[in-house]
């Protein structure tokens, strides 16, 4: 009995061999493959929210692994499943990464009960990132709304980290309530920078609050925005980003230069299960990151 | 394309030839429906006879042997506090016999979303090379609409395309592996008089009358009728129960899910084929819906076809089989939906 056709070994074709890296995107790999991440440390954040820091164990894998600001990875609790989790984290470090998470559903609940020690899966990165180096001698508007601040995060490093790079910079965020923010340790360091103005705002104060309260487009009113020479990168809920963003389109800014992070399921990251479509576009691939001007010409997108 | 004759008697060597040293599936005549008609899947066959060459059509795709319904991705061992991942690629050598057209111009589709530049799947990929496939020629299938999209004739994505030319198969060759197989029947070169007969046999064929639904305006049309009141009245009809898009030979949409072995010592990671029809299919954790109507499910069925598709891969999703039309429990046929937006843009 010999075969009519010559059998075929995928995994032994020659980019099977390669080590793992999803950044080339277009070579032939084990995508299902997760590298095996260490939890180093469990922050807690607010009562919904914590932040993970996470540590890719392989040294090699950990040298390779690099993304850049607005990127997700999916992380693997085995056992429980696969979710998309942007990364909170400064870019430049290497193999480490910090996954702020809240508490939403079979997943997340499993790793919100999770210890440091635990050994969770990590793929990716995936997805498009804000474009930091096209912003490079321009104002920068940063600006979030709830859990808006944990994509943003990792561009507000970028800035930070490349201070000299970016002219005026203004952080804005806004949650409904002051038990809601997160980060809020970081705050003092962040506007204690050079012409780093942050300015925070809650919808609804407790007698603990005494800074502003109101919608976040109120911060907008305050600041003075040069439309030619600034960029905005704006994360949050879609009613947030649209109502921002019609109003930095009023002040003058071209929607090109606003970028927004958009979220959906999704079941595999790599542009396959359509689980994250939103009319006809990929979110895990053509996304999370878009520019103002395609949100709006995506269907059902906000 | 280089092209062969082979008589009917050495097909059948063959395929007896593949029963030897491999699985062989192909349609076969399964069951009977209410109203008479035969119920034909592609299925193994134990011997040539089995299979329904002359088949009209089948109630699912081809495309299950290259995209499961069901496969596990990858699984887990668990041990006290660590675990380790190991992934299995399906490397079983199979033959699909029997393929129409449109299921050849489907798989083509397929590739191009699993097999090229962007994150190609090694599943798909192990697969579908471990796949040699046999196409064949036939009489239009009722209700389909091949002809508008194209796909009533195939060009690649086979290894072997047989044509009926009365007592023997014009037979296209495109592959090697097709080629060597030839070999072995000991295939005849082709004289003027079989180029002569298949000829008019394809032109015969092209001659039958099918409907036709033109596509070509869709992408702009689907977004200019976005909220036209026919999805709303399809989407009355659309009982969510994602049965178009098992029988699809392009839908490709899926679902992973996690399940732990009872002792706890094994997990597995499976991919399920999903349906944008299902309810759930767009929910994100905290329960919000992003599609929580039907009618915009159904609408978003479409869009991806007919618009989305077309944006990346330059062609539309669908080939005009009419399977779902023909499976639909609630009578939408694709056809009607279509025509029914063309219209509806100019009253």
């Amino acid at each position: 009995m010999k075969a009519l056709f010559p059998p075929f070994d995928v995994s032994l074709e020659s980019e099977m061999l390669e080590p793992l890296d999803f950044n080339r995107r277009s070579r032939l790999k084990e995508i299902d493959r997760s590298f095996k991440a260490e939890i180093l440390n469990v922050i807690r954040l607010t009562d919904m929210e914590k932040l993970f820091q996470v540590r890719i164990l392989n040294a090699d894998e950990s040298e390779r692994f690099a993304f850049l600001p607005g990127q997700f990875v999916m992380v693997e609790v085995p056992g429980y499943g696969e979710i998309p989790i942007s990364i909170s984290s400064s870019a430049s470090r290497r193999g480490y990464l910090e996954l702020c998470i809240r508490r939403a559903g079979v997943v997340t609940g499993a790793l919100h009960r999770t210890r440091r020690g635990a050994r969770i899966g990590i793929r990716g990165p995936f997805g498009t990132h804000f474009p930091m180096e096209t912003i490079k001698g321009h104002n920068v508007l940063l600006i979030a709304g709830g859990l808006g601040l944990a994509p943003l995060r990792a561009s507000i490093f970028a800035v930070i980290e490349n201070r000299a790079d970016y002219g005026n910079v203004d952080i804005l965020y806004g949650t409904k309530s002051p038990d809601q923010l997160l980060f809020d340790y970081q705050y003092e360091e962040w506007s204690r920078i050079d012409d780093i103005d942050l300015r925070v705002i809650v919808e609804e104060p407790n007698e603990r609050w005494f800074g502003a309260v109101g919608l976040i487009t109120e911060l907008l009113d305050e600041i003075d925005v040069d439309p030619q020479r600034t960029f905005a990168i704006v994360c949050g809920p879609p009613v947030m980003f649209k109502f921002v963003c019609n109003r930095l389109s009023f002040l003058g800014m071209p929607m090109q230069r606003m970028f927004v992070s958009l979220e959906r399921r999704m079941h595999c990251g790599t542009g396959k299960c359509c689980r994250c479509n939103i009319g006809s576009t990929f979110t895990c691939v053509e996304g999370p990151v878009f520019d103002f001007w395609t949100v709006m010409n995506l269907k059902e997108a906000i | 394309m280089l092209f062969r004759c082979i008589s009917k008697k050495q097909l059948r060597s063959l395929v007896e030839m593949f029963l030897d040293s491999c699985n062989v599936i192909g349609p076969k005549h399964v069951a009977t429906g209410l109203s008479g008609q035969a119920i034909l899947h592609y299925v193994p066959v134990t011997s040539f006879d089995e299979l329904d060459l002359t088949y009209e059509t089948t109630e699912y795709s081809a495309k299950q042997w290259l995209l499961p319904f069901k496969e596990t991705k990858s699984s887990f061992q668990f041990t006290d506090d660590d675990w380790s991942q190991s992934i299995e690629y399906d490397r079983d050598p199979r033959v699909l016999v029997g393929l129409h057209a449109c299921d050849i111009n489907a798989l083509l589709k397929l590739d191009k979303v699993f097999a090229r530049d962007f994150f190609p799947s090694p599943h798909y990929i192990s697969r579908r090379r471990n796949t040699f496939i046999i196409g064949i020629d036939h009489e239009p299938c009722d209700g389909g609409f091949c002809r508008s999209l194209g796909s009533d004739t195939a060009t690649r994505g086979f290894d072997l395309f047989l044509t009926d030319i009365g007592d023997r198969y014009f037979v296209a060759v495109g592959s090697d592996r097709g080629f060597r197989a030839l070999q072995q029947v000991e295939a005849r070169e082709i004289t003027d008089r079989d180029t002569h007969d298949y000829l008019v046999e394809r032109q015969r064929l092209a001659d039958i009358v099918q409907a036709e639904v033109p596509v070509h305006d869709l992408p702009n049309l689907l977004d200019i009728e976005f909220t036209s009141q026919v999805w709303q009245r399809w989407g009355r009809k659309c009982l969510s129960c994602g049965s178009c898009a098992m029988v699809c030979p392009t839908c490709y949409c899926y679902g992973v899910t996690e399940r732990v072995s009872m002792d706890f010592e094994q997990g597995n990671k499976q991919r399920q084929a999903y349906s944008c029809n299902l309810v759930d299919f767009a929910e994100v954790a905290g329960a919000q819906n992003f599609r929580p109507d039907r009618e915009t499910r159904l609408k978003y069925r479409y869009y991806h076809q007919h618009r989305g598709f077309v944006e990346i891969y330059d062609e539309p999703k669908c080939v005009g089989c009419n399977r779902c039309g023909r499976t639909c429990l609630a009578g939408i046929r694709p056809e009607a939906v279509i025509s029914d937006l063309q219209m509806d843009g100019q009253t």
